[in-house]
């Protein structure tokens, strides 16, 4: 007993102890990264929210201004033209963006010639710097003398009729989606051939054992098959599409006139050009509603299907 | 068997026709742009063009160097990548490990506050972060595009997705061998995470490189300036100098060429493996 006694009463206090080690050493693991982030990223992120509903110019006093800024944004054109703008972009780029990634990914997930260059050449605009690619879009776009309306001169249309591109209001929109379909599809078709690589071979054998084309085999098997990706590939793609600002910057500085003016340029300009910071943060706010409100739409979709 | 033989063949042709079709329009602009950085800029927009110029101005390559600030820019962006994307994949890894490997308190707890903002754009909180920046006399500095850059829950996340798809049993050998938390993760997750890591290190890279509305914000003294900022005042200041936009553009094209090519053969890999498919 006398032997025993020393050494159970011990006991709690070592595991106590060893857990208590466990803990600062995985907290020590944890840190670098999760002060960094707490500093900069959690808490501008509850700073924000509570901006929306303060009116500051930056370096005067701050005052509470309650729901005025919410308000504000019913009567803001500029805002709800910003709004739309936003919406119509995120409609188009989104599934534009979707079914050419897919089909590509599809397509180089097969034994094809020269497969790896085809999907280092599809990804490159992607990594490529946006101001490069940008003004060199601009340039072969040119109205007057870019090489792609010399070209719709030569197939024969009507010089007097060519498309402005980023010029022209009623074609900067179109011209935005382009840019971005073209630069962004690369992306989402790796993350396509990384779901396509999880698809078992043997679904496709037995798919063609009960006589299914090529086409049957997509739509039965790789589209149900990669409905995870898709789910993932569409909430990543519509967050990209509503946060939209440095190529918008770049081809048409929002123009012309208000024709591609999208929210994040909105917030821009009312924070960094007017330095009216509490309603900058206010249509911040409704950014972060739309991406909430896509997240659990898509969330819900997918837990149903 | 002649027809289905045939058959066969038409859709090869047809695959081979939007492959071909696809990767052409994927890589035009980027010709372009080494075609039309070695002509005078009167000649960029001459029709039909001419993709190979006859007499090309390498001169623009020498030229660009001394209108604005270039080299200075490269240095500045450079600096900055590398610092960024060193304390990324370094805390990352570093706090992953844990989340992956370890039991402690408020783990879950830890885990939901950089979950929740994964899919936060940045964009909603920017205004905010700049007025902290402020507070800490940071703007105008670079250490508040490195602090802005460097703690992201996307490396965690992805650190992390691959660090589980490594048995436990791995740890449980190397704790049993006499190994600590620091040196399992030195000297066994480390080496085996390479396709995360270079996945990581690419979209850092190439994020930090290419970021242009982060240093418009907070950078305004021209010799802090990035690449992209530089390239877009080159572009304001000259232009018309068609020829010189298009060498300054292939030049700021050329690290992240370098860095996606050495690395590119761990990308589909990466991606795959680090549950980043969803």
């Amino acid at each position: 007993m006398a032997v025993i006694a020393p050494v159970r009463k011990p006991r709690p206090t070592t595991a106590a102890r060893r857990r208590l080690r466990n803990n600062v050493v995985a907290y020590s693991f944890i840190a670098p990264n999760f002060i960094g982030f707490a500093v900069f990223t959690l808490g501008p992120i509850l700073f924000a929210f509570a901006l929306a509903f303060m009116d500051w110019d930056g370096s005067n006093e701050m005052t509470f201004a309650g729901l005025r800024n919410f308000w504000r944004l019913f009567s803001d054109d500029v805002f709800q033209t910003a709004l739309w703008n936003t919406l119509v972009y995120t409609a188009v780029t989104v599934p534009l963006t979707l079914v050419c990634s897919l089909l590509l990914a599809v397509l180089l997930n097969q034994k094809v010639f020269g497969r790896n260059f085809f999907r280092t050449v599809m990804f490159f605009p992607y990594v490529a710097s946006l101001v490069a690619v940008a003004v060199v879009w601009n340039m072969i776009f040119n109205p007057a003398m870019g090489p792609f309306n010399m070209l719709l001169v030569a197939f024969g249309l009507d010089p007097a009729h060519l498309p402005g591109w980023s010029a022209d209001k009623n074609w900067a929109m179109v011209t935005v989606i382009l840019f971005s379909v073209w630069k962004n599809m690369g992306y989402y078709m790796v993350i396509y051939l990384a779901g396509l690589q999880g698809v078992n071979p043997e679904l496709y054998e037995a798919a063609g054992i009960d006589g299914a084309n090529a086409w049957d085999k997509f739509r039965h098997v790789t589209i149900p098959q990669l409905s995870a990706t898709t789910f993932f590939v569409s909430i990543m793609l519509t967050i990209q599409c509503f946060k939209v600002f440095d190529q918008i910057y770049m081809l048409t500085q929002g123009g012309p006139g208000t024709s591609t003016l999208v929210l994040v340029y909105h917030i821009y300009n009312e924070a960094f050009i007017s330095w009216d910071l509490g309603y900058a943060s206010m249509v911040a706010l409704v950014l972060f509603l739309l991406v909430l409100i896509v997240t659990v739409i898509q969330f819900r979709g997918q837990r149903d299907a | 068997m002649k027809i289905r033989g045939r058959k066969v063949k038409v859709s090869r042709i047809v695959v081979y026709a939007i492959l071909i079709a696809t990767a052409v329009t994927m890589l035009v602009p980027f010709v372009w742009m080494l075609s039309a950085s070695l002509k005078l800029s009167k000649d960029v927009f001459s029709f039909p063009v001419e993709w190979f110029p006859a007499q090309p101005v390498w001169h623009n390559y020498v030229d660009i160097w001394t209108k604005v600030p270039l080299a200075l820019f490269i240095w500045n962006t450079s600096k900055l990548t590398i610092i960024v994307t060193v304390l990324q994949l370094l805390t990352s890894s570093f706090a992953a490990y844990a989340f992956a490997k370890l039991d402690f308190k408020y783990k879950n707890a830890l885990f939901l506050g950089y979950i929740a903002t994964i899919a936060m754009p940045w964009q909603v909180y920017m205004v905010p972060q700049f007025i902290l920046m402020r507070e800490f006399h940071l703007n105008n500095t670079h250490l508040a595009l490195i602090c802005l850059q460097a703690f992201t829950a996307f490396g965690v996340f992805l650190m992390r997705q691959f660090y589980q798809s490594i048995p436990d049993e791995l740890c449980e050998a190397a704790r049993i061998d006499g190994m600590n938390e620091y040196q399992i993760w030195w000297k066994i997750m480390l080496p085996l995470s390479k396709p995360a890591l270079s996945t990581l290190t690419i979209f850092t890279f190439v994020t930090t490189w290419n970021d242009f509305l982060g240093p418009m914000i907070y950078l305004t003294k021209t010799e802090l300036k990035t690449i992209q900022i530089g390239l877009r005042m080159f572009i304001a200041q000259y232009s018309a100098e068609y020829g010189l936009i298009m060498a300054a553009s292939v030049v700021t094209l050329i690290p992240v060429l370098i860095v996606f090519l050495a690395l590119q053969r761990f990308f589909v890999e990466g991606i795959a493996s680090s549950g980043l498919k969803g």
